[in-house]
């Protein structure tokens, strides 16, 4: 893998985001649908952002990997990946970037592949695009990919059409698509959302497995707590635009500091546990031309006090995560 | 079983899904029939809430549909409260839509199955209108304005239309329809599917607080195991069409007897498990149009011999008020979980 000409080398992050914006301007106003995000994903790592709808944790996504769909834009903040900015790079030069340095997984397989154009076709283009071989070296590498990924009778299967593979299969070529090019970061949004249960473990035991092999970053954004606890390193909370809390999975998780992350996780029914009611946050996430002052989430905040509904709070180190709310930090 | 309210014996369901006529003649294919719901039986009781579980295509919504009657079963008889609803000695005409009015359904996704046009108060009152149309108009609105309460919303919610909620207000607003005519059975197709986790939370705790109060009895289909270990008393597990193992929740989850309920609940994704693998289930759920011989999950099972291949188990009750669709947990080949403490 080639390394970026003045990237720093050793523990570096591999992506660096600072302070992301994206706003999308309407007739009614600016709405900003991603408030100053700040994170980093170190090589290897898998970061997941969780949130519901409406956090912005897709956008937060598709602005690294820019494929915000116009009207909207990056409005401020910078995206830089091994230490090379990318959020200002023209459309071509970001062309190249993705698919070679950054992959993505989406939620509908047959979205990401098209329907006219044979598996193996799409692979190899994918792979002559960013690599330097020839049509055989490709359709060999293709049908390495395939077996990878777990397809059964690849040398067979590369020849077929999307229609032709069940859901699971699907995912599982847009996940050979995806690290055709052996990118360094692969963005997943909802990469199981549309999958039954069984095949979901399969498909997470899958990225979990080629990430490791390979050593690629994963940015996981899901609504599902259930995947990120098993599959994820560290996690980010979203909520109304912002970070609310950060930190290792498992803290977040148990030990949670943000009045919402802690309704978030007792509002999951689990299958272990049994509980006469389940937590439950009044309200709904505000939409983006409302969001309230203050912190965001204070009108559903059980615990809200005069500060809150006046002052922002920022991220702060509490405990073992960071979390931002003003009652965390004492 | 005194107290059943809901009781389905061999019920079965065939789609026919062949290519049209002209297609099949030039080309010689066969008519193709698809088994959604091959032989169910179960028993609802009164109060209870039985929780249906399966992957896509296992028949599970099917049966929702046979019970409320949007579709004719193939085979066999669905009893409702004392009145039978399909089959042999069916009820007909006015007594069959005087049993109907005891059930109710919640569908999956609250943006379809609420009329943008119609306000609120009117997309309530209209099993009100349909049902009892000799009812004053103050009647049905104070009775809309009470049904809103009961769900969470305000009566003045009513002037609104379905576009002005969010995905959570719009499924109170489905429950407060289904409510409009005092069912005590409520059929539930996956009705937190499509909402975010802490929206479910409010509905799955509302949808238990109507229970107690008003006695009401459910069936809750979802493919989300722990949505139905919350939710229900009694579990089914459904596959390609039968049930595979039906058991009261807390044992079904403790000590799973049917390999493919083992499989189903070791994939499951749990707070509680950060960092731990999953078992992932091998292999797809097979083409329902050609089911494999025998036993339908024989394919997928690690357990599967000759037996197992030749012939379709039947439902035997096992230990604690069970019961189990496999030939391997009858014969005793396969290593019990232990009980829970």
């Amino acid at each position: 893998m080639s390394a970026v000409a003045g990237a720093p080398s050793g523990p570096a992050p591999l992506l660096a985001v600072s302070n992301l914006r994206v706003e999308f301007p309407t007739r009614h106003g600016t709405l900003r649908a991603v408030h100053d995000i700040s994170f980093e994903i170190a090589p290897g790592e898998v970061l997941g952002i969780v949130g519901e709808s409406g956090a912005g944790k897709s956008l937060t996504g598709a602005a690294v990997i820019g494929l915000i769909d116009p009207p909207g834009r990056i409005a401020g903040g910078e995206i830089r990946l091994a230490g090379r900015r990318i959020d200002d790079l023209p459309y071509e030069a970001m062309r190249r970037i993705r698919g070679r340095e950054i992959g993505a997984v989406f939620q509908d397989p047959l979205t990401s592949l098209s329907p006219l154009y044979t598996v193996g076709r799409q692979i190899t283009e994918t792979i002559r695009t960013h690599l330097d071989v020839d049509a055989g070296a490709a359709r060999t590498r293709a049908i390495e990919l395939l077996e990878e990924v777990g397809i059964p009778a690849a040398a067979r299967r590369v020849d077929q059409y999307p229609h032709q593979f069940s859901g699971g299969m699907r995912q599982r070529v847009v996940i050979a698509l995806a690290l055709a090019a052996k990118p360094r970061l692969l963005i997943a949004d909802e990469p199981t959302t549309a999958l039954d249960v069984s095949i979901q473990a399969q498909i997470i035991q899958l990225l979990k497995r080629l990430c490791r092999d390979h050593g690629t970053s994963v940015m996981l954004v899901t609504h599902d707590m259930g995947v990120i606890a098993e599959t994820a390193d560290r996690v980010a909370v979203m909520y109304a635009g912002r970070i609310v809390e950060v930190g290792p999975v498992a803290d977040v998780i148990h030990r949670p500091a943000h009045p919402y992350t802690v309704g978030l996780m007792g509002s999951i029914p689990s299958i272990v546990e049994e509980r006469e009611r389940l937590t439950q946050i009044d309200g709904t996430m505000p939409r983006l031309d409302a969001v309230p002052s203050g912190c965001a989430f204070h009108p559903r905040c059980v615990r809200a006090v005069e500060r809150c509904r006046h002052e922002r709070p920022d991220l702060v180190a509490v405990g073992a995560t960071r979390a931002a709310c003003w009652l965390a930090q004492g | 079983m005194a107290d059943a309210l809901l009781q389905l014996t061999d019920v079965a369901r065939t789609f026919d899904v062949s290519p049209p006529w002209l297609d099949r003649v030039l080309e010689r294919k066969p008519r193709a029939l698809l088994k959604a719901v091959d032989g169910v039986t179960l028993t609802i009781e009164r109060g209870e809430t039985l929780g249906l579980v399966g992957e896509s295509g296992c028949g599970k919504s099917t049966v929702a549909r046979l019970i409320v009657g949007l579709h004719a079963p193939t085979r066999g008889t669905i009893r409702f409260d004392g009145a039978v609803l399909a089959g042999p000695g069916a009820e007909d005409g006015i007594a069959q839509r005087v049993a109907r009015r005891g059930m109710q359904m919640i569908f999956q996704d609250p943006y379809a199955s609420l009329n943008p046009r119609w306000r609120v108060a009117d997309v309530v009152a209209e099993p009100i209108r349909a049902l009892a149309p000799r009812t004053p108009a103050e009647d049905v609105d104070t009775r809309v304005g009470h049904l809103l309460a009961q769900v969470g919303l305000a009566a003045a919610d009513g002037l609104k239309y379905p576009h002005q909620f969010s995905g959570g207000q719009r499924q109170r607003i489905s429950i407060a329809r289904a409510l409009a005519t005092q069912p005590r059975f409520l059929v539930c197709d996956e009705p937190t599917s499509a909402l975010d986790v802490s929206v479910q939370a409010q509905v799955l705790n509302l949808m238990r607080d109507l229970q107690r109060r008003m006695g009401l009895t459910y069936l809750f289909i979802s493919h989300n195991l722990a949505v139905v270990h919350h939710i229900a008393d009694r579990v089914g597990v459904m596959y390609l069409g039968r049930i595979a193992e039906l058991a009261p929740t807390r044992s079904l989850f403790a000590s799973p007897q049917h390999p493919y309920t083992r499989m189903l609940l070791a994939a499951v994704p749990d707070l509680a498990m950060t960092g731990r693998p999953r078992t992932a289930v091998a292999g797809e759920v097979p083409n329902p149009l050609d089911p494999p011989a025998g036993c339908a999950f024989h394919p997928r099972c690690p357990f599967a011999d000759a037996r197992c291949r030749r012939e379709i188990p039947a439902l035997k009750p096992v230990r604690d008020g069970g019961e189990v669709a496999c030939h391997a947990v009858e014969e005793r080949r396969l290593a019990l979980p232990p009980l829970p403490a």
